[in-house]
């Protein structure tokens, strides 16, 4: 059985502590390239209070469980990992995550992070499917859910505008039954 | 010019909370009905419940929610309600739903002809590039209904549904404002 199921190798899935993480993700919020990456909504800056203030709207939140990806080597939050919109009835639910800083990408950490996050999903809350979106043109999210046995469902065609172009919004799925314990693929 | 909300035998009206919560309450001790128009478990509203939501959700401050009844045109009566909500202004895009909550009138084509009043409303009105909505494997009388209207299939969530006692796909459908101006303009 894992008993241990916030610790990676690279990273760990912490609590928030808004005192430090508000003034972190504020920054995030700053970068439309991870801003537009996340969402389709319009990239919107927000101050670390207006961070803090939504930090406490989730904790109070009994359908979703968000996690800080931190570095092992020195504790500093470095994204997100979150599960949300819990059905509890059809037991099913929706994954994100983001990697805030591009100097922290490629390195395997939101990998890692999504592997303890199914294992939470799926042998900690039971649950029986994941869903999560991703906009076209998020390579990089496309590739790691697939990489991780997401498969690609629903294709909600020119959902998302942007620099006057049109992109599709799209959705992947993995059912209980399609995911692997503790193997990353 | 045609009036933009009524359709070849119903309309779209406000929801007079006063009068119509006790026939919506009445819908929705219709377990049937719930499940087809909702995924979250069937429950029972008492009229003093639903007046309240109808009344909340009729107010003017909510910008982002358009809740209509259905009112057949040769008696007035009401016959469902059918909703559309701005997913995002910046991209166009709406979801919307449809339910016909008296029984004896499903399969009649009163829901058809009130999304189609929906959808001009949708395009005309409030320049929406597109109009999107979820649908269930277990209800194909509203997935034919759907597709008469123009709406196509754009993926499933496999097996996201838990419903008497198997698995189904939740659908999701489109339609984007060039093929609704070329088939119903």
């Amino acid at each position: 059985m894992h008993t241990q199921l916030f610790e990676g190798e690279l990273i760990r899935l912490g609590a928030l502590d808004a005192e430090r993480d508000a003034e972190i993700e504020s920054k995030w919020t700053h970068d439309p390239e991870f801003a537009r990456a996340l969402s389709s909504e319009p990239v919107r800056p927000l101050s670390p209070n207006q961070i803090k203030k939504k930090y406490d709207e989730m904790i109070k939140n009994e359908r979703q469980y968000h996690f800080a990806i931190r570095a092992r080597d020195d504790d500093r939050m470095i994204g997100f990992i979150r599960i949300s919109g819990i059905e509890w009835t059809n037991g099913i639910a929706w994954l994100s995550f983001g990697i805030g800083d591009a100097a922290d990408r490629g390195k395997g950490f939101a990998r890692e992070a999504l592997r303890l996050a199914l294992a939470y999903a799926f042998g900690e809350l039971n649950l029986y499917r994941l869903s999560a979106i991703a906009p076209e043109y998020n390579e990089r999210a496309r590739h790691i859910l697939e990489r991780a046995g997401f498969a690609l469902e629903v294709r909600r065609r020119q959902a998302i505008a942007r620099d006057g172009k049109r992109w599709d919004a799209l959705a992947y799925g993995m059912l209980r039954d399609e995911w692997v314990n503790g193997e990353t693929r | 010019m045609t009036n933009l909300l009524t359709g070849n035998r119903v309309r779209l009206t406000a929801i007079n909370a006063e009068k119509d919560a006790e026939i919506m309450a009445r819908w929705f001790h219709d377990s049937e009905y719930s499940q087809l128009f909702d995924l979250v478990a069937a429950r029972v509203f008492s009229t003093k419940q639903v007046k309240e939501f109808a009344e909340k959700e009729m107010e003017p401050e909510k910008p982002n929610t358009f809740h209509f009844a259905i009112r057949a045109l040769a008696d007035d009566r009401l016959v469902g309600t059918t909703d559309l909500s701005i997913i995002s202004w910046t991209n166009g895009d709406g979801w919307v739903g449809v339910g016909i909550g008296e029984r004896a009138l499903w399969g009649k084509g009163y829901g058809t002809d009130a999304l189609r009043a929906l959808l001009r409303f949708a395009f005309t009105e409030l320049n929406l590039h597109r109009v999107s909505l979820e649908v269930f494997e277990y209800n194909p009388r509203a997935i034919r209904a759907y597709e008469k209207c123009g709406f196509q299939i754009e993926g499933r969530a496999r097996h996201a549904l838990n419903h008497n006692g198997r698995r189904w796909d939740e659908l999701f459908m489109g339609v984007l404002r060039e093929e609704w101006v070329n088939s119903n303009w």
